[in-house]
């Protein structure tokens, strides 16, 4: 894969192996090129907006625009913790976050096993149901939710979140579980049915310790889905002091009339992903291995 | 008559395990749509008083002469059709150039999937500045290359709000489809092309006989996928534009908002939520149909 097409048929040998190196060297070039457009394509805006927090708002409204900043200030970050509750915004968006994603791998995973091994009757529709409803858009479902959310009087609960990003989790895990579990060798259970176990017994104390990575990987990308959720959060929370990132930020836009506050919003939106950004480095391979994975059994 | 009890306790157990799930499907996907099905022949609104009043179709056919609602959907088709589009072809460009073996191709990869992970409305933030009509840096970057004379207002300007979405929304989803479309490259066995190049076939005529139709399912399921969420998109477009500037912008999840939280018609957005509903199917149905065709087609090739 990593030569360049072979298709060398030495006739006048000095004159085509110059072009031939000319050849490689533009293709080198190009690769090299194309590298750094997606790098560049990939980090430009994200640079921006740090840029962005870390200048005078003098700097921020230079006309034309101050590239690297003049002098490094850390005043709109201090801003943003001084006047709303910012720690509130990102607790609140941890919190939800990661109670979904446990709740979505508690009920998902048991259901992920059923449909790979136990050949339940009408498992095939099942399935086909789960892989339908990854394709709903939230749209379609807030204004039923809605109503369940006031029926249950859960407006302005954690709970009017946590259900529904278990739920909107619940089918990528169980296809990428799934699939997990396909691929373990079936011997283990068998053996552990000799040895007297009971299905739940086996799942808990013999699959588990297995599926760990697996559970990672899942968990990783239901945390990030839920941490970016948007029309669920705007509507069935309306107390500030519960609101989570996305709308916070969102709404930092649209508040000041006047003067939107660029550099406030920069400083926010990079503490609301830098959570994001750290999982995304550490768990790279997981998450791409996830979402293949998720994709392709589809 | 053991075995069969053994296996009947099997499948009783099955059903349990499934059951948490299932319900928290039900009862999160299932039920708003029919609750919206049912409710779309009803008017509630602010005219009826908030009350339910049985209606039949009128809201149907309300929505048949509404031009706001046909002006979202068109837009709603004009965003889908050229993100999924642009989409596809930067992804796959990044999906064949990552899958080249190169010094720091982990490090690369890890940046080309950043912008995915971030949150779509804090990101749509960044594009509102960067766009920005007084301050913004592609103005200023424009300017100073001679492409343009004065700042352009591009989220203010019906001609270019569309499209600016559109810019954002590439950005953000790109990696998503150059993901797919990489572990469809790797499934290809390089002996193939090996056999094309002896063939004498050049780099460009492989990507053509080769790459392609062996990439084709995935580039079907990646665009499935970002169909659907591109046909329903709402945080991007609500933080960036609101729908404006006058309606240019405006989708039809956009339309369902302001119509159910704004403008009080649950009754209407119901209907809404059923017409789009149906139409997104319809769509995914014939992409299924072709998925299945396709993989078909690919089964009688590998057994002959």
């Amino acid at each position: 894969m990593t030569q360049l097409s072979p298709r060398q048929s030495s006739r006048s040998p000095s004159s085509r192996s110059n072009r031939r190196a000319q050849v490689v060297w533009m293709q080198r070039l190009g690769f090299g090129l194309a590298i750094g457009a997606i790098v560049g394509f990939s980090l430009a805006p994200i640079l921006w907006q740090v840029l962005t927090s870390v200048k005078t708002t003098a700097d921020i409204a230079a006309i034309p625009n101050v590239y690297l900043p003049r002098q490094f200030t850390a005043e709109h970050y201090l801003e943003i913790f001084r006047r709303q509750p910012f720690f509130n915004y990102m607790l609140n968006s941890f919190l939800v976050a990661s109670l979904s994603t446990l709740l979505c791998l508690a009920i998902g995973t048991p259901a992920a096993y059923a449909l790979a091994r136990l050949r339940l009757p009408g498992e095939s529709a099942l399935l086909a149901g789960v892989l339908i409803v990854t394709l709903f858009p939230y749209i379609l479902l807030f204004l039923g939710l809605l109503e369940l959310v006031r029926m249950f009087g859960l407006a302005n609960h954690y709970l009017a979140l946590i259900v529904p990003y278990t739920a909107i989790n619940l089918p990528l895990t169980i296809l990428v579980m799934r699939s997990f579990f396909q691929q373990l060798p079936r011997d283990l259970e068998d053996s552990a049915k000799v040895d007297g176990y009971n299905t739940l017994q086996m799942l808990w104390q013999i699959l588990l310790p297995l599926t760990l990575p697996a559970l990672v990987t899942t968990g990783i990308l239901a945390f990030i889905a839920a941490w970016n959720e948007f029309i669920f959060a705007l509507t069935f929370i309306t107390r500030e002091s519960m609101k989570t990132i996305p709308v916070a930020v969102a709404q930092l836009s649209g508040t000041a009339v006047f003067e939107i506050p660029y550099g406030a919003l920069a400083a926010a939106t990079v503490v609301g992903t830098l959570p994001l950004v750290v999982l995304v480095l550490l768990f790279q391979r997981r998450i791409v291995q996830g979402l293949t994975a998720g994709a392709v059994k589809g | 008559m053991r075995q069969d009890s053994l296996r009947q306790r099997e499948q009783r157990t099955g059903w349990w395990l499934v059951a948490p799930a299932l319900l928290f499907l039900i009862l999160i996907y299932a039920y708003p749509i029919a609750r919206s099905i049912g409710l779309s022949l009803f008017s509630q609104n602010l005219g009826t008083e908030l009350q339910p009043v049985f209606t039949g179709l009128s809201n149907y056919s309300r929505m048949a002469v509404d031009g706001r609602f046909w002006q979202s959907l068109g837009n709603t088709t004009l965003f889908t059709v050229l993100s999924v589009l642009l989409e596809l072809l930067l992804g796959l460009g990044i999906a064949l150039v990552l899958n080249r073996s190169f010094r720091g191709r982990g490090v690369v990869r890890t940046i080309a999937l950043l912008p995915w992970a971030l949150p779509t409305a804090l990101i749509a933030t960044t594009w509102t500045w960067i766009f920005n009509d007084q301050f913004g840096v592609w103005n200023d970057l424009l300017l100073r290359l001679g492409l343009i004379q004065t700042g352009v207002n591009w989220l203010g300007d019906p001609n270019w709000a569309l499209w600016t979405v559109i810019a954002a929304d590439v950005w953000k989803t790109t990696p998503f489809i150059a993901i797919l479309l990489l572990a469809g490259l790797q499934s290809i066995p390089a002996d193939l092309y090996e056999a094309h190049a002896i063939d004498g076939a050049t780099a460009w005529q492989s990507f053509w006989q080769i790459t392609l139709p062996l990439l084709l399912p995935q580039i079907l399921i990646a665009s499935l996928f970002r169909f659907a969420q591109a046909f329903g998109i709402f945080d991007l477009i609500q933080v960036m534009t609101g729908g404006g500037p006058g309606g240019a912008t405006e989708t039809v999840s956009i339309y369902i908002y302001a119509t159910i939280m704004r403008y009080l018609d649950f009754g209407y957005g119901a209907a809404l939520v059923v017409v789009t509903f149906v139409i997104l199917s319809l769509a995914v149905a014939l992409a299924a149909w072709g998925l299945t065709r396709l993989r078909a087609a690919h089964n009688l090739g590998d057994s002959r």
